[in-house]
């Protein structure tokens, strides 16, 4: 068994549970400000009310598991990209905290600035994430060591800048069509364009993606000739795009929203392709590449984590299934919402 | 010029001392919140749900603080220590991955119904939901605590060379998980990270409930809230007195040198004595101005009273030397507060017997502030650990009188970052906590003034020093007693 691709695999999981559940959750924070009066805004807030700290926890145990599988990616993404980590940190600290806080003051100006601020720090943190996964497709220079010691800033090519416009316009796509599943009446006749928006805007970054990988990321495509098994994925990951539109001209929104979800996952799963072996590409030099096999844990140390997330992830799920069971439906305002 | 190894310490420091206000607190609240919610299961009695209710609104706003700013710490070990990333991710990496795994989604997921659940689910099912809330907490800290317990205590890994595209590295991997997890210092450390959450929860919520006491508002609230969590604090500090010696002991084993800063004993001696306080000065190489118990170092650690202390001299060029001065401090008030915690809530618990208690206006303002001395001993007993460890960020392991592997401080830095960087996010962290930190303290007061939503059955209030105040006090003394026994059958 090879636990390396076990783990990048399961890397690949963490990634796309994260993509798909908080993925939404940004696309809320993005809209917010759709919503005008204060009930609606206050709607808005409590759709992701009980579920948003469990979808980030994806991210969390993400980073751990990078962290505990891959430590020298893990290390060398993480100090390279100081800057950049700093933004997600300033951007998740001040969405986690506008959500807590803005309902608990009466006062307008109050809430017109954490409105203001969870808008703000939703869309910053899918900017630098759709950043980061264009960053990563094209590479970073790397020395020998496999250490990054160039500046974010010189790295920022328009490849970079077009994934954190699929990224924006694709979660503000799931997060319209999430919304108009959790409200009713005239807030959610004012969102229901905005699925169509975001669907129109993603779309669009979506074919001028895919161009633009096929002439600048070619080893990206090669990847596609040693796993032609790949293909499936990305004609199903076609049919899923494809069937967005579909389900939303004949109002079956669920369907619409499994189709974006599964467009995400896919997404991640190509993504995932295109990288591997590598965790971290180096560009130039790709000999200097970090990749699932010189920058692993020892095998026992793969072996350990398997096992504990063979037994871990069961409970997720349970746990995750409970929550969203409890909290389906249309959103109603009590006196424990935000 | 800036030194990029100081400035990224004292970001960590910064950082972690921030973030550790938090979790203890939600830690020791969540076992109050548990006992609360058990109770209403029982006794069915409203007053025990208003209560938890109220008390789970406050969680609520500490924990979201606990979750924001721990996210920031994960992050932290890759962007300001890669080279201790590197050095430790096989062993340090897999604890944390656990702690995501078995701990962040229990928590999250059940927190959502303990805070919007109220009316959507039945009480047992959200008295479950804060129970997995609670269990959840402390898994949490048993994996954190395992990872520094191993970085305090290494065991169960190996130091073994690692090749990067043909040049040769050294780091720790795992041979053995479980010697890993109960290295020698993991259960001592655990347990006081845990009795410390305890008195610090416990603090929390009879400071609150004493001011209500004081301002004569939501009297049976605040009583129940009282009491239940006096017993917590009594009981929790007199385990830490034990729990603290047995800690000492294993630090006098293991990593002797930190022992030697934490007492300030710079040269070896027979019959040491122990300070209770003092100031360390390097330069004499003595401790001015100090008052110590003759001997009694030497007879707590060796038995005999003139038994041999290493001390400094001789445990530096070995281990290294950490800095004595906050170290010494910084151990030497934690155990004052813990003695001053020792006699306040004995004393409380002797005036709750004779019923004056809640007529003691002084004793009820002092439990009032006594939730700052509460966070203050959380806080040092970690500096004194973390400053007591250095040069080392993992700490060597001994194999015939020589120190072997382990990792200094000054080598676990980023290799990538560069001054003006991490003082450009000490800034931006400064500045956001501070923030925090306000908002923090105003929403805690907000929600105190507003208070428990007051169910039918409790009348206006009246002041503390009424006889009729005297009289509930006395009532409800007796229903708490018949409560604590019965929960114990």
């Amino acid at each position: 068994m090879d636990w390396h691709l076990l783990w990048f695999v399961l890397l690949g999981v963490l990634l796309a549970g994260y993509a798909v559940l908080d993925g939404f959750d940004l696309g809320v924070g993005m809209l917010h400000l759709v919503a005008r009066t204060d009930q609606e805004r206050r709607v808005i807030l409590n759709s992701i009310g009980p579920i948003w700290d469990g979808n980030e926890v994806w991210l969390v145990t993400f980073g751990g598991a990078l962290f505990a599988a891959f430590p020298e990616a893990y290390a060398t993404i993480f100090s390279g990209y100081y800057e950049a980590f700093m933004a997600v940190l300033g951007a998740l600290i001040f969405r986690a905290v506008s959500l807590e806080f803005r309902s608990k003051v009466q006062a307008p100006l109050w809430r017109r600035v954490w409105d203001r601020v969870f808008f703000g720090s939703s869309l910053l943190a899918t900017i630098v994430f759709g950043v980061a996964i264009g960053s990563a497709m094209t590479g970073i220079p790397l020395d020998a060591r496999g250490i990054f010691r160039s500046s974010v800033f010189e790295q920022l090519g328009w490849y970079p800048l077009l994934t954190a416009v699929l990224t924006v316009s694709m979660f503000v796509m799931h997060g319209a069509i999430f919304l108009c599943l959790k409200t009713e009446g005239e807030l959610r006749e004012r969102l229901t364009p905005w699925m169509w928006r975001g669907y129109f805007a993603f779309f669009a970054s979506y074919l001028s993606l895919t161009l633009a990988t096929f002439f600048l990321v070619p080893r990206a495509t090669a990847n596609f000739e040693h796993f032609p098994g790949a293909w499936i994925v990305v004609v199903l990951n076609f049919l899923a795009v494809a069937n967005i539109p579909r389900s939303l001209n004949r109002g079956y929104l669920g369907q619409a929203f499994l189709s974006s979800g599964c467009t995400i996952a896919a997404l991640v799963f190509l993504f995932g392709v295109a990288l591997f072996p590598n965790l971290v590409t180096s560009n130039p030099n790709p000999e200097h590449s970090l990749t699932i096999y010189n920058s692993a844990s020892s095998e026992s140390t793969l072996k350990i984590m398997s096992l504990i997330a063979l037994i871990g992830m069961p409970f997720v799920i349970t746990y995750t299934g409970i929550v969203y069971w409890t909290f389906r439906g249309r959103v109603t305002i009590d006196k424990h919402s935000y | 010029m800036l030194d990029v190894l100081l400035l990224s310490r004292l970001q960590f420091a910064f950082t972690i001392m921030f973030h550790y206000l938090f979790p203890p607190l939600t830690i020791g609240m969540g076992v109050i919140l548990v006992y609360l919610e058990g109770m209403f299961l029982r006794t069915r009695l409203p007053i025990y749900e208003t209560a938890a209710r109220f008390w789970t609104k406050i969680f609520a706003l500490n924990f979201a603080l606990g979750v924001v700013t721990g996210i920031v710490m994960e992050f932290e070990f890759g962007t300001n220590w890669a080279a201790y990333s590197r050095y430790v991710g096989d062993v340090f990496g897999s604890a944390l991955a656990a702690e995501g795994i078995f701990a962040f989604f229990l928590e999250s997921g059940f927190l959502a119904l303990l805070v919007f659940g109220w009316d959507r689910v039945s009480p047992r099912m959200h008295f479950f939901a804060t129970l997995m809330v609670a269990i959840g907490g402390i898994f949490s800290s048993v994996w954190i605590t395992v990872a520094n317990s191993w970085q305090q205590t290494p065991a169960g890994h190996v130091i073994r060379d690692y090749t990067i595209n043909g040049k040769v590295y050294q780091r720790a991997e795992i041979v053995d998980f479980w010697a890993m997890v109960f290295n020698p210092s993991t259960v001592h450390r655990l347990v006081h990270v845990w009795i410390g959450a305890f008195i610090l929860g416990a603090c929390f919520v009879m400071s609150i409930s004493a001011w209500y006491l004081l301002k004569g508002r939501h009297q049976e609230f605040a009583r129940k809230s009282f009491t239940g969590a006096l017993v917590l604090l009594t009981t929790s500090s007199l385990a830490q007195l034990l729990s603290g010696h047995l800690q000492a002991e294993s630090v006098a084993h293991h990593q002797p040198a930190k022992l030697a800063a934490m007492e300030g004993l710079y040269r070896t001696e027979k019959g040491a004595d122990l300070y209770l306080f003092g100031w360390p000065d390097d330069a004499a190489q003595e401790v001015k101005y100090g008052v110590a118990v003759p001997d009694m170092l030497s007879v707590m650690l060796t038995g005999k009273a003139d038994g041999e202390v290493p001390g400094l001299d001789q445990l530096e060029p070995i281990w290294g030397r950490p800095p004595v001065w906050l170290t010494f401090q910084a151990y030497h008030l934690m155990i004052a507060i813990g003695m001053l915690f020792i006699g306040a809530s004995l004393y409380t618990c002797w005036c709750w017997w004779r019923g004056t208690l809640f007529t003691s206006r002084w004793l009820l303002w002092y439990h009032v502030a006594a939730v700052i001395p509460a966070f203050v001993a959380n806080e040092v007993g970690w500096v004194s650990a973390e400053v007591g460890r250095q040069p080392w960020i993992v700490y060597p392991t001994l194999v015939n009188g020589i120190p072997v592997g382990g990792l200094r401080t000054s080598a676990a830095l980023s290799e990538a970052i560069r001054a003006e960087q991490v003082l450009g996010s000490i800034i931006f962290f400064g500045l956001i906590y501070a923030l925090l930190f306000v908002l923090w303290i105003f929403l805690l007061h907000q929600k105190i003034s507003h208070g428990p939503d007051d169910h039918a059955g409790e009348a206006t209030p009246h002041p503390p020093t009424s006889p009729q105040s005297l009289a509930d006090a006395a009532t409800s003394l007796t229903r708490h007693a018949e409560s604590l026994t019965s929960e114990t059958k």
